[in-house]
C-alpha cells in the first residue's frame, strides 16, 4: 500500500513519504499545520486513494478518552430493568463501541482519523497510550480484551492550541504541513479548478499572496480561502484585468471578504490601501 | 554511524527518544525510503522531531553531520529574521508599516537591519557607538528611526547584548511562547478545583444505580448539584507607570482570569500594596477600599495572584513613606506580609522577563518577600504557578 497523492489532492514530496512511513510502520501519524492546508482532507484522501473504508471521530472539549473506546449505556439497561426486557440480562447488549473499537474490529484495515486532537481536555492524548501502541484495550464490564485485527492507519490533527505530551508524541509519526509555495498552489488550484483561465489565476495567485504578506493581519488567508475567492471570482465572472490593475496596492481587490475573516484584518487592509493610495 | 547521527540531535537539544531511534532504524530496515540522502532527511524528521518549532535546529543538526561541517562557533549568532521582523512590529504603528512596505518591503529592510547589527555587536566590543547615531544609517534615509525600533538602545542600556540575543530571544522563537488569551485560560485550568454545592438539578446515575439495585430493581432517584469550579481568587493589579508597557498581557490575563474563575476578586495597586487599593482605575482616588478590610472580608481559602513588574525604588517597598503617591504610615513590606500571613497559598507574576530580574534590586526584595514564588508571565511560568497554588498542604 503506497500514497501518492490523488486527482484532487496534493501531496509534497515529505507529506507522501511521511504517509507512506507511518503505513508501513503501522505508527499514527500526527499532522500539524495552518488551518486550511488540508490536514483532514488527507485522511480522506489517503482512504479514497487505497480503497479503504475511513473511520472519523472528532474530538471536542468534552470528548472523553473513553468514548472512542465504548461507553456504557447504563440509562437503558435501567429502563429495560424497569420493564422488565430479557436483554437486560446480558451487558453486552448495552456496550456501545466507540470509533476505536469499529476500527480494531473492521474486517479490513481502515483509516481512522482522530480530528482535531489539541481540542479536548489536556489528559486525552495519555488516556490513548496504550490503545495506540499496542491496538488493544479492556473491556471491564464484560471482562473482554479487544485487539485489533488488522492494525488500522490512524491520521491525527492538531491546531496547536495545546501541547501535546511527550509519551505521546514519542509513539507518533510527525509532520508539518508547510503553507505551499506558489508553485505548489498553483498545482492545488488546478486540480480543483481545471478549466480557469491562466490568466486570471496567475493574477488572482499575486494577489492573494500579497494579502497574506501584509504585515499584522490576525488571520491569514489559506488556501481554503484561496479556493472560496477563485470560486467567487469566476461565479462573478472578474476579469484578470481588474485584478491586475496598474497599482495593485491602492486598491482593495474584489471579493476579499472571502479572503479576510476577521473585521480587524479587514479594516487593517482597508487603512493600509487607503494610505498607500494618499501617499503616492 | 546513526547512532552518532542520533547523539548529535540530543546535542543540539532536539527532545528525541531511543524509541524514536529504534523506529527510525526500523523503518530503514523495512524499505520505506530509497537509499538517497533526501528521503532519508524526510523520515528522520518525521520519527524524529514531534515540533515543527525544533525543525530549524534539526535541519542545523542534520547539515552539520553529514555534510561534515564543523559548527562554526558563533553561527548561532545568526540573527533570526522572524525575530527581528516582531521584534519592529511590537515598536511600529501600521502606518510605519505601510510606509515601510512601500519603501523596498520588509524583507529587504530586515535584511538591511540585520547586516547593521551584526556590523555593530562588533564595533560595540569595540567600544563604538549603536545604531542610531549616524546618519549614513540606511534607515534615515528611510525616514525610519531604528531607535524607534529599540534593539540597539535597549542593548546598550542593559549591557548583555550578545547573551539575550541568542540564549532568550532564539529560545522565545523556538518555543514559540505566544500568551494568547486561550493559553492563559488552559493554563488557569490548572487551578481548577470542582466541588458540588447549591440546589441538586442533576441525574446522579452512579448513586441512581447502586440504589435502584439495593431497591431491589426499584427505581430510586438521586440527584445532586452540578459541580462548579469552586476555587476563589484574589487578584491584585499593578496598574500604571512602568507596567504600562504590559497592559496588554495583563489584559489578557484580567480576561482570561474573568471567565475562568467563578470567584473572583480584583484589586488594583500601584507598584507595591500599602493600605488601601481600589477597583475602578477612573476613580481611584474617590473609591478607596481599605487593604484592612479585603483582610477581614475574605477568608484564607481565597488564593492570591499578584500581578506587577516590581519594578521600583527599594525605598517603596522597605520604608514608610515611600510610595511615590502618598504619604504612606506603613512600609509596603508589612503590608504584604500581612497579607501572606492570611493567604499562604499566593504568587506573584512577574510580566518582565525572569533573566532580568536579578538585575533589579526591588523585583529581588519582592521576590524574597513573597518566599521566592514569583514566577514570569510565559506559559510555563503560569503553569508553575498554577501548580503551585493547586497544590494541597496548607
Amino acid at each position: 500500500m503506497r500514497f501518492k497523492g490523488s486527482d484532487t489532492y496534493v501531496a509534497t514530496d515529505d507529506l507522501m513519504l511521511a504517509v507512506n512511513a507511518a503505513i508501513t510502520l503501522q505508527r499514527p501519524l500526527l499532522i500539524k499545520g495552518e488551518p486550511g492546508t488540508g490536514k483532514t482532507k488527507l485522511a480522506e484522501e489517503v482512504a479514497g486513494a487505497l480503497g479503504l473504508p475511513l473511520l472519523e471521530w472528532h474530538i471536542k472539549s468534552t470528548t472523553k478518552a473513553q468514548q472512542g473506546l465504548y461507553e456504557y449505556d447504563a440509562v437503558s439497561r435501567l429502563r429495560d430493568s424497569q420493564l422488565g426486557d430479557q436483554r437486560v440480562h446480558d451487558i453486552a447488549n448495552y456496550i456501545v463501541r466507540g470509533m476505536l473499537w469499529q476500527a480494531f474490529t473492521a474486517d479490513s484495515p481502515v483509516v481512522l482519523l482522530i480530528d482535531e486532537v489539541d481540542k479536548a481536555d489536556i489528559e486525552f492524548p495519555n488516556d490513548l497510550l496504550r490503545e495506540l501502541d499496542r491496538m488493544e484495550f479492556f473491556v471491564y464490564e464484560t471482562r473482554e480484551l479487544v485487539r485489533a485485527r488488522h492494525r488500522p492507519i490512524v491520521f491525527i490533527t492538531s491546531n496547536n492550541e495545546k501541547e501535546l505530551p511527550d509519551a505521546f508524541l514519542r509513539r507518533c509519526f510527525f509532520h508539518y504541513i508547510r503553507f505551499p509555495d506558489k508553485d505548489t498552489m498553483e498545482r492545488i488550484v488546478d486540480v480543483h479548478f481545471p478549466g480557469i483561465k491562466k490568466m486570471l489565476l496567475r493574477e488572482a495567485l499575486e494577489v492573494f499572496f500579497e494579502v497574506r504578506e501584509v504585515p499584522g493581519l490576525k488571520k491569514k488567508p489559506s488556501t481554503s480561502e484561496l479556493l472560496d475567492w477563485l470560486k467567487l471570482l469566476l461565479a462573478e465572472d472578474i476579469s484578470p484585468e481588474t485584478l491586475r490593475s496598474k497599482d495593485r496596492k491602492t486598491i482593495v481587490p474584489p471579493l476579499h471578504g472571502a479572503l479576510l475573516k476577521n473585521e480587524q484584518d479587514v479594516h487593517l487592509f482597508e487603512r493600509l490601501v487607503f494610505m498607500a493610495r494618499h501617499n503616492r | 554511524m546513526l547512532a552518532g547521527f542520533f547523539l548529535k540531535l540530543k546535542e543540539a537539544r532536539i527532545p528525541v527518544s531511543i524509541k524514536e531511534y529504534l523506529t527510525l532504524i526500523e523503518g530503514m530496515q523495512e524499505h520505506v525510503i530509497s537509499p538517497s540522502i533526501d528521503e532519508f532527511y524526510y523520515l528522520a524528521r518525521t520519527t524524529l522531531v514531534k515540533d515543527e518549532s525544533n525543525f530549524d535546529k534539526f535541519d542545523r543538526a542534520f547539515g552539520e553531520f553529514f555534510k561534515g561541517v564543523e559548527a562554526v562557533a558563533g553561527a548561532e549568532l545568526d540573527l533570526p529574521l522572524e525575530w527581528l521582523r516582531k521584534q519592529a512590529e511590537l515598536n511600529l504603528s501600521p502606518e510605519e508599516k505601510a510606509r515601510i512596505e512601500a519603501l523596498g518591503g520588509w524583507e529587504k529592510l530586515m535584511e538591511e537591519l540585520k547586516k547593521r547589527l551584526e556590523e555593530q555587536k562588533e564595533r560595540h566590543q569595540g567600544g563604538s557607538k549603536w545604531i542610531g547615531t549616524a546618519g549614513t544609517s540606511p534607515f534615515g534615509a528611510y525616514g525610519y528611526n531604528p531607535e524607534g525600533v529599540r534593539i540597539g538602545q535597549d542593548k546598550s542600556r542593559n549591557r548583555r547584548a550578545v547573551k539575550v540575543w541568542d540564549q532568550r530571544e532564539y529560545r522565545n522563537l523556538d518555543g514559540s511562547v505566544e500568551l494568547g488569551i486561550r493559553n492563559i485560560k488552559v493554563a488557569l485550568r490548572r487551578l481548577r478545583k470542582f466541588a458540588r454545592d447549591g440546589a441538586p438539578d442533576e441525574l446522579d446515575l452512579d448513586t441512581t444505580i447502586d440504589k435502584t439495585a439495593r431497591n431491589a430493581g426499584y427505581l430510586d432517584l438521586h440527584m445532586r448539584p452540578e459541580r462548579h469550579n469552586a476555587v476563589k481568587v484574589l487578584l491584585f493589579l499593578d496598574i500604571g507607570g512602568s507596567m504600562d508597557d504590559h497592559i496588554k498581557l495583563c489584559e489578557e490575563l484580567f480576561s482570561a482570569a474573568k471567565t475562568e474563575f467563578k470567584h473572583l476578586e480584583y484589586f488594583y495597586f500601584h507598584n507595591c500594596l500599602y493600605d488601601f487599593v481600589w477597583k475602578d482605575n477612573r476613580r481611584r482616588h474617590a473609591e478607596r477600599i481599605n487593604t484592612w478590610d479585603i483582610l477581614h472580608k475574605y477568608g484564607n481559602d481565597y488564593k492570591l495572584i499578584f500581578v506587577g513588574d516590581a519594578t521600583m525604588s527599594p525605598y517603596e517597598i522597605l520604608h514608610p513613606g515611600g510610595a511615590i503617591e502618598y504619604m504612606n504610615e506603613e512600609a509596603g513590606a508589612v503590608w504584604m506580609k500581612r497579607m501572606l500571613n492570611v493567604y499562604n497559598k499566593a504568587v506573584w507574576l512577574n510580566p518582565e522577563p525572569e533573566e532580568i530580574w536579578t538585575y533589579r534590586q526591588s523585583i529581588g526584595i519582592m521576590r524574597e518577600l513573597m518566599g521566592a514564588r514569583m514566577y514570569p508571565t510565559s506559559i510555563e511560568g503560569l503553569e508553575r504557578a498554577m501548580r503551585y497554588l493547586s497544590q494541597g498542604g496548607k
